[in-house]
C-alpha cells in the first residue's frame, strides 16, 4: 500500500544549526508513529516543514500522491494534515466551541450546519464538552492540550500530528488523554506524536523513530529502540530511565 | 450523553427584543418622509449615510486588522462615478450608484494586491497616500470641473423623480436602504465562515493559518466587500449634496476622521459600536456646531475620555457588564430537553 505521508531528504538549517538533516521516512495510513529525541533536536520542527508553518532548504514532501513540498500551510491543513501545538496556541477570545467551528469550517471546508454536528462528535470524544460556551483563554492547561486535539480533529485530517500532548499533565489526566487519542486511532487515523512521556506513547504507537540534531537515527519497533544502546545512550545524558 | 442532544443556539433574549425594537424604528425610518421636516429628512440621510461608512470601516479595522484611514478613495470614487455615469453615460442616478458599487469593488482588487504588501502603520499611510492618487487624479478630470468640481446638472436631478418632495423622499430612502445594506452585509459576513475566520485571525494567526484560513483570501474578500459598499454609500452622499469637487470627495476629514471617531467611540469590532457612535456623533454635532472651531476641540477631548475611561467605546463598556448582544454572533451549545 502506498504511504499517506512521506518526507524524502528533507533539510532546514538555521545558521549552523540543522533542525532537520536529510529526514526521510514514510507512513502507512491508519499507522501511529511515535517520536522522541532530546530537546532541541527538531522534532517541533519536523512538524512545522510537514504543516508548511516552516519551509524547507531542500527535500520534498508528499501527502498520498500528491506533492506538497510548494503547498501553503492553509492549503496543506485542507488537504488533510493538522496538528497540535506543543505550546497551546488557542483562539482566546473564542468559545472552544467556536474554536472548533473554525477548524471544521476552514480545515474541513465543512458547511456551517454539518460542521456543528461534527464538532459536536468531536467536543464529545476529546471530552471538552461541557467546556463548549467557555472562551478558550480561560481554559486550564489540560483542557487547552484537549483543545489541541480538538481542533485538530475537527478539521478532519488524514494525518494528525501531537506534539507533546501529554507533557506537564497529572498521572491521571494523561491517562484520560491517552484513551482519547487510542480511539482516534482505532477509528483508522494516521498519526505522528512526538512525546516525552514515554510509556503514553508506547500505550498507543507501533512504531518508534528517534530524532538527534535533526537526524533519523532510529526507526523501527519501539520496545526494540527503547533498549538500543543508541537511545540509551542519549537518553542516559538526561537521566530518563536508562 | 450523546452530541445528538446538544443543539446550537444563537439568540438570546435580549437580541429578539432588539429584534423587536429594532423592527419599530425601522418603521419610523421608513415613513420619515412623511413625519419629518425636509431639514431632518436630510439630517436623518446623512446620519444614516454614516451609519454605512462606520459599520463598513468597523468590518474593515475591527475585524479584519486593516486599519485604513483612506476610505475616503472609495467615498470619492463613488461620487465621481455617480457624477460620470449620470453625466456621460445617461445612466439613472439609482442605477449608476449601482454600478458605482461594482466599480468600488473593481478597483478595491487591484488597490488591495497593491497595499497588502505594507504592514501596520505603512498599511494605514499607504492607504492614505491611495486616497491622495484618487484625489489628484480626479482634478486632472476636467469633463468633471477638474480641482473646482462641479454639479449635477438640472435635468440629471429631475430624472430621479418628479418634484422636489419625491426626490428628497427617495433620496432619503436609498440611504436608509443603503444602511441597513451596510449593516445586513457586515453582519452576514459576520456570521458566516468568513467571519469565524475574521475573528481566528484576530486571536491567533499561527493557529488560523495551520487550520486552513488563507489569511490573505478572508482579508481581501472583506476589502473588496467593503470598498464597493463604501464607494455605494459615497455615491448617494453626493447624490444627496448634488455637488462634488475633489476635496469634497476625498476628504479625509469627513469621510475617515469622522468615521474612525463613531466606531471608536461606540466600540470597535463590535456590531453595535458604530450604531451608538453615530448617534452620539450626530448629537454632538447639532447641539455643538454653532461653535466652530471649539466644536472639533470639544469632540477630540470627548474622543480621548472615552478611549481613556472606556477603551472598548461605549457599548464596550455595556458589554463589561453584561453579555449583552443585539446582533448575536455567538453560537452557544445547550442540552436538547429531555423528552
Ligand atoms: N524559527 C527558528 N529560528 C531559529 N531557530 C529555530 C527556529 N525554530 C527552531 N529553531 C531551533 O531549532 C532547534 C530545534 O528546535 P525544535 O524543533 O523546537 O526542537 P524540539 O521540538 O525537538 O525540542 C532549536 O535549537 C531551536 O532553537
Ligand atoms: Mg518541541
Amino acid at each position: 500500500m502506498s504511504p499517506i505521508l512521506r518526507l524524502d531528504q528533507v533539510s532546514k538549517a538555521f545558521g549552523a544549526i540543522k533542525v532537520a538533516d536529510s529526514l526521510s521516512y514514510e507512513l502507512a495510513a491508519g499507522e501511529a508513529l511515535g517520536v522522541i529525541g532530546p530537546n532541541g533536536a527538531g522534532k517541533t520542527s519536523m512538524f512545522n516543514l510537514i504543516t508548511g508553518t516552516m519551509a524547507a532548504d531542500s527535500g520534498r514532501l508528499f501527502l498520498g500522491s500528491e506533492d506538497i513540498t510548494t503547498l501553503s500551510a492553509p492549503r496543506r491543513c485542507r488537504s488533510g494534515i493538522a496538528r497540535s501545538f506543543q505550546v497551546p496556541q488557542p483562539f482566546g477570545g473564542m468559545t472552544v466551541f467556536e474554536n472548533a467551528l473554525v477548524a471544521a469550517t476552514q480545515g474541513a471546508d465543512m458547511a456551517l450546519g454539518e460542521a456543528e454536528e461534527h464538532c459536536l462528535d468531536i467536543l464529545e470524544q476529546t471530552q471538552l464538552m461541557a467546556k463548549a460556551n467557555v472562551p478558550a483563554g480561560k481554559l486550564t492547561l489540560l483542557e487547552r492540550k484537549r483543545l489541541e486535539l480538538t481542533r485538530a480533529l475537527c478539521a478532519r485530517p488524514r494525518v494528525l500530528l501531537l506534539d507533546e500532548i501529554a507533557g506537564g499533565l497529572t498521572e491521571a489526566e494523561c491517562g484520560a488523554l491517552v484513551e482519547t487519542i487510542q480511539s482516534v486511532h482505532a477509528s483508522g487515523m494516521a498519526i505522528i506524536w512526538i512525546e516525552h512521556v514515554v510509556h503514553a506513547l508506547l500505550s498507543v504507537v507501533e512504531r518508534l523513530i528517534v530524532i538527534d540534531f535533526g537526524r533519523k537515527i532510529a526507526d523501527g519497533e519501539p520496545r526494540a529502540i527503547m533498549t538500543s544502546s543508541q537511545v540509551q545512550e542519549i537518553y542516559l545524558g538526561i537521566g530518563a530511565n536508562a | 450523553m450523546s452530541a445528538s442532544q446538544y443543539r446550537i443556539v444563537q439568540s438570546s433574549g435580549a437580541s429578539r427584543i432588539a429584534a423587536a425594537l429594532g423592527l419599530i424604528v425601522l418603521a419610523l425610518l421608513v415613513l420619515a418622509p412623511y413625519w419629518a421636516g425636509r431639514a431632518d429628512l436630510r439630517l436623518l440621510g446623512e446620519v444614516l449615510l454614516y451609519l454605512s461608512l462606520a459599520s463598513l470601516w468597523n468590518l474593515l479595522a475591527g475585524y479584519a486588522g486593516l486599519v485604513s484611514v483612506g476610505q475616503q478613495a472609495f467615498v470619492g470614487l463613488g461620487g465621481y462615478a455617480l457624477f460620470g455615469l449620470t453625466m456621460f453615460g445617461g445612466l439613472h442616478p439609482v442605477l449608476a450608484v449601482l454600478v458605482a458599487g461594482v466599480i468600488g469593488g473593481l478597483v478595491a482588487m487591484p488597490v488591495a494586491a497593491l497595499i497588502f504588501r505594507l504592514r501596520g502603520a505603512y498599511f494605514a499611510i499607504g492607504t492614505w497616500v491611495m486616497a491622495e492618487v484618487f484625489r489628484l487624479s480626479a482634478a486632472q478630470v476636467s469633463a468633471l470641473g477638474g480641482g473646482s468640481g462641479t454639479s449635477l446638472p438640472t435635468p440629471v436631478v429631475q430624472s430621479l423623480a418628479d418634484g422636489r418632495d419625491a426626490r428628497e423622499a427617495l433620496s432619503y430612502w436609498l440611504a436608509l436602504a443603503m444602511a441597513l445594506l451596510a449593516l445586513a452585509v457586515v453582519y452576514g459576513v459576520l456570521r458566516s465562515r468568513n467571519g469565524l475566520a475574521l475573528t481566528a485571525i484576530r486571536d491567533n494567526e499561527l493557529a488560523a493559518r495551520s487550520l486552513g484560513i488563507d489569511i490573505w483570501r478572508t482579508k481581501f474578500t472583506v476589502y473588496v466587500i467593503v470598498g464597493a459598499l463604501t464607494a455605494a454609500t459615497g455615491a448617494l452622499l453626493f447624490l444627496q449634496k448634488l455637488r462634488i469637487s475633489p476635496d469634497a470627495a476625498f476628504s479625509a476629514n469627513d469621510w475617515t476622521a469622522f468615521v474612525i471617531f463613531i466606531v471608536v467611540i461606540g466600540g470597535i469590532g463590535t456590531v453595535e459600536g458604530p450604531i451608538i457612535g453615530v448617534i452620539v456623533f450626530f448629537l454632538l454635532r447639532e447641539t455643538l456646531a454653532d461653535l466652530g472651531t471649539t466644536y472639533l476641540i470639544i469632540l477630540g477631548m470627548f474622543a480621548i475620555g472615552v478611549m481613556l475611561l472606556a477603551p472598548k467605546g461605549l457599548w464596550g463598556m455595556v458589554r463589561a457588564r453584561s453579555d449583552i448582544q443585539l446582533f448575536p454572533l455567538r453560537r452557544k451549545v445547550v442540552a436538547k430537553p429531555k423528552d
